[in-house]
């Protein structure tokens, strides 16, 4: 992880690669700006996905500032989210009560929400990284959420706290009521606060956080206090995730105790870590990865919280650097000419990959329809097949589907192996050269 | 209130002694490998549920022995094929590595036995009154539980203190290169120790599950308590274990039965709180209402002032 971060900061400091990132962030709020217009997704379940990962990639990439950067594993990072999302709903409360202020700086104080409640908090759990910080964040969230079953006047209880974000001050006439208004308010404050974040990381505070993370008696023989370090990385993070949590109560004018749970806070870990904590953009890949799939998935299968347990571990054992370092790690053998005989060795693994899923997937989705929806039948279709699970074929095919299928996929290793052995070499013998 | 307190007394220690049965192979997993292990209270909740399976197909006596070989294979095959290769990337990646476990536990349960939670009634052979106090029955199967509890407790401490294995793995807790260096096979202690710890949750599962209600969200409700009470006990320590297990037992038992808020005692002691002030509501909740959040409380209060726990002998 450390290694890919000087990696990623080595070539950003490159000359030519200034204009690139500039590039880069010119070509992502063109996207923003596109996106909600590409036929698929210009319809108002289209756009109302793009917001939910725009607060989603707002959320992992604040996650990220601890695990990623600052090397701080968090399981109650949800506290600051809702937290600052019932500031910002009650704060929505008082713009429909006719403060004159419009619904477009709501984000901001759920940020400041946040930011208090991150201060108060992490000026005692911050004093200790590693699995005290962990726990004690978990206890912290644990509080928060019964907290917030006991407190009615501020949490609303069962209920939640709702509020309505069309009676508002309107800004330049937009009164946010449409979902594509909606969007574009979440993708401004997505952007910026991205843009915000990656500032924080390039400047000496957010290098020390990076120090802190890989050598915490290091960084304060330098004359840093890790302590302090710590708690700044944690209210930064802290702002961040209130500006999500803002974002929130404003795409669903509700925010209830689901906000400051403990499954929230394990989403943002999924999504930090399946994208990727040692890039910067890792989080957000993540964010719009799993959205789609809580989204799309939830419909087809009521498995769809087990593939997602399955993606995270194999993340965990075989790709630790997540989506994006597996992207990354791609983007210097793109050029060789080995590169075919790596998309070739992939196209052969794939297809056993394919066979061993749609078995698994057979097997699983029998399995639950059983246990979990039992008035439902032994009837079952899947893919292109009529399946029936009382009958011992079904399973007998599905079984072995996914053992001949995982046979072949490691047998496949070695062309994938190979494909890869040519392209190092050959970066190898090219790096040679140039000396 | 002799009756309240006795009763109560009398069901906090059952509660905790079944903490401790949790909690005894969590504080030696985790003090040895330094993994917070999430999936501990899976494994628990693995223990109920083979334990109402192999019940049903068997019977209870045999369920009580196999349930937790079971569990115990399970615990060495995830220290053996899992956190081995993850341990190179730090305790980071290990705790994840239990997290994602513990929601596939979850998930994987759920989809052999349902959502819902499973009718998993005393078994008979131990479904009868032991002795009546005030009125109150006292079931069979609670002393039984207890009496697991503390052979438990007893069996662990004499294996750790009175063998050579309980010397090499106290050794290897803190030591583990010159464990290795004297020629003891330090990879194989780490798998003995997961596989016993886990047999230890497994067997809790199986007297548990009369406890609480067998449902996959079982793990996820007794898991962070369990957590709280190796923090307290302080790392690596059995006796911390079984003082925390008893502490937060009793504590929970006895704050459920409280019905008075801060407010009450306020109002006795003569201190007068505004109607309109805004603590309040927080003030007027009732210490049976607070009851859930007290372990939290302490675990946290317990990070913060002494991160070692009250017999640890180093942080966490």
């Amino acid at each position: 992880m450390s290694g890919e971060a000087t990696a990623f900061s080595l070539a950003s400091t490159g000359v030519g690669s200034r204009l690139l990132r500039y590039k880069f962030w010119l070509a992502a709020a063109a996207l923003l700006i596109v996106l909600p217009h590409v036929p698929g997704l210009d319809g108002s379940f289209g756009r109302s996905l793009l917001s939910q990962m725009g607060i989603a990639a707002v959320f992992a990439l604040s996650y990220n500032l601890l695990l990623g950067h600052t090397g701080l594993l968090s399981f109650g990072h949800a506290v600051y989210f809702g937290l600052g999302g019932y500031v910002a709903i009650h704060f929505m409360k008082l713009l429909n009560a006719g403060l004159p202020v419009p619904i477009a700086v709501v984000p901001l104080v759920g940020g400041l929400g946040g930011l208090f409640f991150a201060l108060l908090f992490g000026s005692v759990t911050t004093k200790k990284g590693g699995t005290i910080f962990a726990l004690i964040t978990l206890g912290i969230g644990e509080l928060v959420y019964a907290a917030s079953f006991l407190l009615h006047g501020f949490f609303g209880g069962e209920e939640g706290i709702t509020a309505n974000r069309v009676r508002a001050l309107p800004l330049f006439g937009l009164r946010f009521g449409p979902q594509i208004q909606v969007y574009y308010l979440i993708a401004f404050w997505a952007f910026v606060a991205a843009a915000l974040l990656y500032a924080f990381t390039r400047t000496p505070v957010g290098r020390m956080c990076n120090a802190v993370r890989d050598n915490p008696e290091r960084a304060e023989f330098v004359g840093y206090n890790p302590r302090y370090v710590r708690l700044v990385a944690f209210v930064v993070a802290g702002f961040f995730a209130g500006v999500a949590g803002g974002l929130h109560a404003i795409n669903y004018e509700i925010v209830a105790a689901d906000a400051v749970g403990m499954l929230r806070s394990g989403t943002a870990l999924i999504m930090a870590y399946i994208g990727g904590i040692g890039h910067f953009i890792g989080p957000v890949l993540g964010a719009v990865v799993i959205t789609w799939l809580q989204v799309n998935l939830s419909d087809y299968t009521h498995a769809w919280l087990l593939y997602l347990g399955l993606f995270f571990m194999a993340i965990i054992l075989f790709a630790p650097g997540g989506l994006a370092g597996l992207i990354m790690m791609h983007a210097p053998i793109v050029r060789t000419r080995a590169f075919p005989r790596v998309l070739a060795g992939y196209a052969v693994a794939l297809v056993p990959a394919i066979v061993a899923a749609v078995g698994a997937s057979i097997l699983i989705e029998m399995s639950y329809q059983l246990a979990t929806h039992p008035e439902l039948g032994t009837k079952i279709r899947l893919y292109w097949m009529d399946l029936d699970a009382a009958t011992p074929w079904s399973w007998a095919g599905g079984a072995v589907l996914f053992a001949a299928g995982a046979v072949l996929f490691r047998l496949s290793w070695p062309f994938v192996a190979r494909g890869w052995q040519r392209a190092t070499a050959e970066l190898k013998q090219s790096a040679g050269g140039v000396q | 209130m002799l009756e309240l307190t006795l009763v109560s007394l009398l069901n906090g220690v059952v509660y905790g002694l079944l903490l401790f049965m949790l909690s005894s192979g969590l504080t030696l997993i985790w003090s040895m490998m330094g993994v917070l292990n999430f999936a501990h209270a899976s494994v628990f909740m693995l223990g109920a549920y083979f334990s109402y399976q192999i019940g049903r197909w068997i019977g209870f006596w045999p369920a009580l022995v196999i349930a937790p070989i079971l569990c115990g294979l399970i615990g060495a095959a995830i220290e053996r094929y899992g956190l081995r290769h993850v341990h190179k990337g730090g305790h980071s990646a290990e705790i994840l590595f239990t997290f994602g476990l513990a929601y596939l536990i979850e998930e994987f349960v759920t989809m052999i036995w349902g959502r819902h939670p499973l009718s998993n009634p005393v078994p008979p052979a131990i479904d009868f009154s032991l002795f009546q106090i005030f009125g109150t029955e006292f079931p069979a199967y609670k002393g039984l539980m207890m009496l697991i509890s503390v052979a438990m407790f007893v069996f662990l401490w004499l294996a750790l203190k009175k063998t050579r294995i309980g010397l090499v793995i106290q050794a290897a807790l803190t030591h583990p290169n010159a464990v290795a260096a004297l020629g003891h096979n330090v990879p194989a202690v780490f798998v003995l120790v997961f596989a016993l710890g886990s047999a230890l949750a497994g067997l809790a599962g199986v007297i548990g599950g009369f406890a609480f209600l067998t449902q996959p969200s079982l793990a996820n409700t007794v898991g962070p308590i369990v957590f709280v009470v190796v923090v307290l006990g302080g790392l690596g320590s059995l006796a911390g274990a079984f003082i925390a297990s008893m502490l937060i037992g009793i504590v929970q038992t006895f704050a459920v039965a409280i019905d008075y808020s801060l407010l009450d005692l306020l109002q006795a002691l003569d201190v007068g709180v505004s109607a309109t002030s805004p603590l309040r509501e927080f003030y007027s909740i009732k210490v049976a209402q607070a009851a859930p959040i007290l372990p939290y409380l302490l675990l946290v209060i317990m990070l913060i002032v002494r991160p070692r726990g009250l017999l640890g002998t180093r942080d966490v």
